[in-house]
């Protein structure tokens, strides 16, 4: 039987997972983006569990709206990115340096 | 299945800001060829808030959409301080950005939606509604960072930004998802009241405290959660810059005020440790690395970084007096800051940022009256007694002793005269160095009247400092 903890450690071991991704990495800011979309979701799963478990429809609601500002935020990260690729040619996270003081 | 509709009186002035903004982006695809239509529209938008705000003042505490949105006088007066400070900062921006070919109206549009974010924010009785406004101000801030699409430092300010704005919003929904599941309701009210009768004592909630108070810092840029604050500021347009360091920052005190104080109070126990570290190493780090800066917006970055460790000082005492001296903090701030970012925009011309401390030497020859309005706000920002920034200073310290934090106290005098140290160095370099440069300063009339409004009420506010006091600490008791 799978219970309300299963889901709670399966979402905090996703949002670990994309706090490391996005701390750790130093390779590719798309991973950054991945990463940061990774932990939406993982905040997600504990909504609906929690939801689930409690037998309220508004953890759900709460979902969808997340899924939504998702979505908008993956549009702007990914059209800085663009930008970042124009006026750099390349997206690695270790050129990012000009800022720096 | 009937739907009633709701009160929306309550929701006026974001209904109309929102409306406006849309209005606008319709109106400038007609009106392309007189570039000031946009930019007028949009003081006028803000103008009508105001007077919208205004009207509602005297209204009781209201909720309205199914208890989501609450109209109070927290609400009424963090909103007008939001329209007072979008008026400055839209007129400050107004040359800069048609000098550096950004003049779109969808600058203008961008900063009103970034507005009604902060409006939600500060009206917010629900954990969605806070979120929500919260993402609307921050997408906002985001683009707005990277408006100057050819400029490699404010793309990759933004996403610098980007990122860690990302990753609070992150760590704030976890928070938000561990406090649901534990009171069951994303309703702030009730999420207080379940905590009550729960009791303080619980690990559980603990534990989603630090996430929320982790995503707090983030947004206020609070050590060691402060990276992102000097590489923003400096990477982007001055004109961002100057938003992004006022407002959103009085909208961070509107998410103290709804969730710290108004839903998690119960655990204040808690949070007050938590915030006390945080206020430490913010006036400390903030004071110290700000010396080490030769670039004037990674200074104000750093010193902005240390005014937040102060503010925190208020919240700290967990009363209402605590919390009325730190919403006058953060309005202080806002204005202090508005005014020197201001600045570096006005001596800034096509293809020169005056960005470097040296940009401000001798300022005195070229021009006495912005050298004393620039002298005014150093000095505030020091909190150098007639001035409007000491009476700040003075109040979060009297509430850290209140609370009997006396080595607070002392702490926090000590890095506030470290500090002194490079705010006086402009004033020094303003008026015992000669100027490197003569180009005479060029302005608009609308930011020439309000940059000197701006400085000059730093000191001139002082006969009725009173009175902003009482209404701080007024809107405080009118939450409970």
């Amino acid at each position: 039987m799978i219970s309300l903890s299963h889901y709670l450690v399966l979402g905090a071991v996703l949002f670990a997972l994309a706090v490391v991704g996005i701390f750790l990495n130093r390779k590719n800011v798309v991973i950054l983006l991945m990463a940061i979309e990774l932990m939406l979701l993982a905040v997600n799963i504990n909504f609906l569990a929690f939801s689930h478990y409690r037998g309220d429809i508004a953890g759900q609601v709460f979902v969808f709206f997340i899924l939504t500002v998702a979505a908008a935020e993956a549009a702007i990260g990914l059209a800085i990115l663009v930008v970042l690729f124009r006026n750099r040619q390349t997206i690695d996270v270790e050129d990012l340096d000009i800022l720096k003081g | 299945m009937t739907y009633p509709i709701p009160n929306l009186l309550p929701a006026l002035p974001e209904i109309w800001v929102l409306g406006m903004a849309c209005v606008i982006l319709i109106v400038d695809l007609y009106a392309k060829p007189h570039r000031l239509v946009a930019y007028l529209l949009c003081q006028g938008t803000l103008v009508g808030a105001a007077l919208l705000t205004l009207t509602g003042w005297s209204t009781g505490t209201e909720t309205t959409f199914n208890n989501t949105f609450v109209h109070d006088r927290l609400s009424d007066l963090l909103k007008l301080t939001f329209y007072l400070i979008m008026f400055c900062v839209f007129a400050y921006s107004r040359e800069y950005i048609r000098e550096r070919g950004m003049y779109r109206a969808e600058y203008f549009v961008l900063g009103l939606f970034g507005l009604v974010g902060m409006m939600v924010m500060a009206s917010a009785n629900h954990l969605l509604t806070l979120y929500l406004g919260l993402e609307l101000l921050s997408l906002c801030l985001y683009a707005m960072v990277a408006f100057q699409r050819d400029s490699s430092q404010a793309t990759e300010a933004a996403m610098k930004y980007f990122v860690l704005g990302a990753v609070s919003s992150g760590m704030l929904l976890y928070g938000m998802s561990i406090l649901y599941g534990l009171t069951g309701s994303l309703e702030i009210g009730v999420i207080k009241q379940t905590i009550a009768g729960a009791g303080s004592e619980n690990v559980a909630l603990t534990f989603g405290l630090v996430f929320i108070v982790v995503a707090i810092a983030f947004k206020f840029g609070i050590v060691p959660f402060h990276m992102w604050v000097p590489d923003v500021y400096h990477g982007a347009p001055t004109s961002v810059t100057v938003y992004v360091g006022t407002a959103p920052k009085v909208a961070a005190f509107a998410l103290v005020m709804r969730l710290l104080v108004g839903g998690l109070e119960d655990l204040a126990v808690s949070w007050r440790e938590m915030l006390v570290i945080l206020s430490v190493l913010s006036m400390g780090l903030g004071n110290i690395v700000a010396i080490a800066q030769t670039n004037i917006k990674r200074m104000l970055a750093y010193s902005s970084v240390s005014h937040m460790g102060f503010f925190l000082l208020g919240v700290i005492n967990a009363t209402p007096n605590g919390y009325g001296s730190a919403l006058f903090y953060v309005i202080v701030y806002a204005v202090m800051s508005l005014g020197a970012f201001g600045m570096v925009i006005l001596l800034s011309r096509t293809g020169f940022e005056a960005e470097r401390l040296d940009d401000f030497k001798g300022l005195n020859q070229r021009s006495p009256w912005y050298a004393m309005i620039m002298l005014l706000l150093m000095f505030s920002m020091a909190g150098v007694p007639p001035t409007v920034g000491f009476y700040a200073k003075l109040l979060v310290i009297q509430s850290v002793i209140q609370a009997n934090m006396i080595w607070l106290a002392v702490i926090a005098v000590l890095f506030a005269v470290i500090g002194a140290y490079y705010y006086l160095r402009i004033v020094r370099l303003m008026y015992f160095e000669d100027a490197e440069d003569q180009s005479p300063i060029i302005a608009g009339t609308d930011m020439r009247v309000l940059l000197g409004i701006n400085g000059l009420a730093l000191l001139l506010i002082i006969p009725w400092v009173g009175v902003v006091i009482d209404l701080c600490g007024k809107a405080i008791q009118g939450l409970s």
